[in-house]
This record gives C-alpha cells, sequence and structure tokens, in this order.
C-alpha cells in the first residue's frame, strides 16, 4: 500500500511537471528572438548578430519615413523591397541605444511589406536590410527628430 | 484587426495592445520601468504561417503593424498572434473582407 502511494505520487509529480513543460511549449511555437542581434548597442553588431555582411546599395528598397519626425515616440516607417525573391527585411534605426528595431520574414503568401511605428531617440539614418537568395540589400533614410521618445 | 482585398494583395493592419515598456523610462517615485515588449509577431493565413516577425522595445505603445498578402480571398481566415518578454501571448482573429 505504501509502496503503491509512493508509486502514486511520483506519478503525479512527473505528470506535473510535464504539464508544466505543457504549459511552456506556446512559447516554442514562435521563433527564437534574436538575442545577440536585438541586444547590439551599435548597427554594425547588429548587423553581426543577423549575419549580415557585404550589403549592396539598393534603389529597389522603398522606405517611407517622415523627413521630420515632431513625436519620436511615434514615427510611421513603412519599408518594401522590390527586389525580387525577398525573403527578409530588417529596420534599424542607428542612433537609438539598441538599433535593431524589428526584422520580418516573408513566406510563400506574403508580400515583403511592413509598415510599424518605431520610438526613436533622436534624429538618425534609418537603415533597412533586404535579403533575397542569400544576399543582403541596404537602403537608408534620415529621419529627423525633434522630440525624442525614448526617456521618460 | 481589418483585412481588405486591395489592388493585387491584401492589405492587412492589426493593432496590438500593448505597454511596450523601454526600460529606460522611470514612474513618479523615480523607480526604471522594467523593459515589458513584444518579441514575436506571426501571422498565419488560413493556418498557414506567412509572415514571422521579431521586434524590439523601440517598437511604439500599442502596436500596429501592416502587411499585404498576395492570393487572399474574401472569407479567408487571418491570425495574428504575439508573444512578449514575459511570456504573455495573444491572438486576433479576422477574416478577409
Amino acid at each position: 500500500m505504501q509502496m503503491n502511494r509512493r508509486k502514486a505520487l511520483a506519478t503525479a509529480a512527473a505528470f506535473g511537471a510535464l504539464l508544466v513543460a505543457g504549459l511552456l511549449r506556446p512559447v516554442a511555437a514562435f521563433a527564437a528572438w534574436n538575442k545577440g542581434a536585438f541586444g547590439a548597442k551599435s548597427a554594425g553588431d547588429a548587423l553581426k548578430g543577423l549575419g549580415v555582411a557585404n550589403a549592396e546599395p539598393s534603389a529597389a528598397i522603398v522606405i517611407e519615413a517622415p523627413q521630420i519626425a515632431e513625436n519620436g515616440a511615434v514615427v510611421p516607417i513603412e519599408v518594401m523591397s522590390n527586389i525580387p525573391g525577398t525573403t527578409a527585411l530588417a529596420v534599424l534605426i542607428e542612433k537609438n541605444p539598441f538599433p535593431l528595431a524589428g526584422r520580418f520574414e516573408f513566406m510563400e503568401g506574403a508580400l515583403p511589406f511592413v509598415k510599424l511605428n518605431v520610438k526613436m531617440g533622436e534624429t538618425s539614418d534609418v537603415r533597412v536590410i533586404a535579403t533575397a537568395g542569400g544576399k543582403h540589400f541596404v537602403a537608408t533614410k534620415e529621419v529627423k527628430v525633434t522630440i525624442g521618445g525614448c526617456g521618460g | 484587426m481589418r483585412a481588405t482585398l486591395g489592388a493585387g494583395f491584401t492589405d492587412v493592419r492589426v493593432l496590438m495592445s500593448h505597454a511596450m515598456e523601454t526600460g529606460q523610462r522611470k514612474d513618479a517615485s523615480g523607480k526604471v520601468i522594467p523593459l515589458h515588449f513584444i518579441q514575436n509577431v506571426t501571422a498565419k493565413l488560413n493556418g498557414k504561417t506567412v509572415i514571422e516577425g521579431e521586434v524590439s522595445q523601440a517598437v511604439s505603445r500599442n502596436p500596429v503593424f501592416s502587411f499585404r498578402l498576395k492570393g487572399g480571398q474574401k472569407g479567408d481566415k487571418l491570425e495574428l498572434s504575439w508573444l512578449d518578454n514575459t511570456g504573455v501571448t495573444n491572438k486576433t482573429d479576422g477574416t478577409i473582407a
């Protein structure tokens, strides 16, 4: 009886552990967040973290952003790539404390386009990297910020 | 979420309610408000993943994302989900109109 009870307890504990593991599983449904690239404090290090080297300047990357942003807390940035076979777009705000703002992967069924609002601490170049066929392309656009959006 | 058929593509716009704290702001007592931001964003069309995004705390509070899908049809099902740095996740469903 005593043994059975122990066995039952052990089983319950194991089951509990499985449940916990199960509860944590939704996290695994998302791709791993690139801590190295997003934690980088310079655009160069962020690009290293993304594995981007020798990006070739391209006029086929379209960046729509205000020339002057009055409110750095909400700067609308629209990015599109006309490079055939573009599979990913990364947006970097060069002078932000952590330059990499986002990276998007486009699978079959999606166009290489994204629009998002970002915070900008100060006037900075916005650099966009497009990846197509294993090659990287780059375009930049300067956004002047009159009131920064990062501090309190 | 709003998804409408446009000229040759489906325009998807989604709002996510989130504080997107940068970890640099201080509250009234001078204490730093901890980092709290969405890290992953996934878009699915009829159950198939079409966009996988990773973002940083630089994305503005209550993020609004716009995406474009090709080949979408009226009534197609869309699912947008996110995961933040504290493990909280949320999901919005929509239909192409």
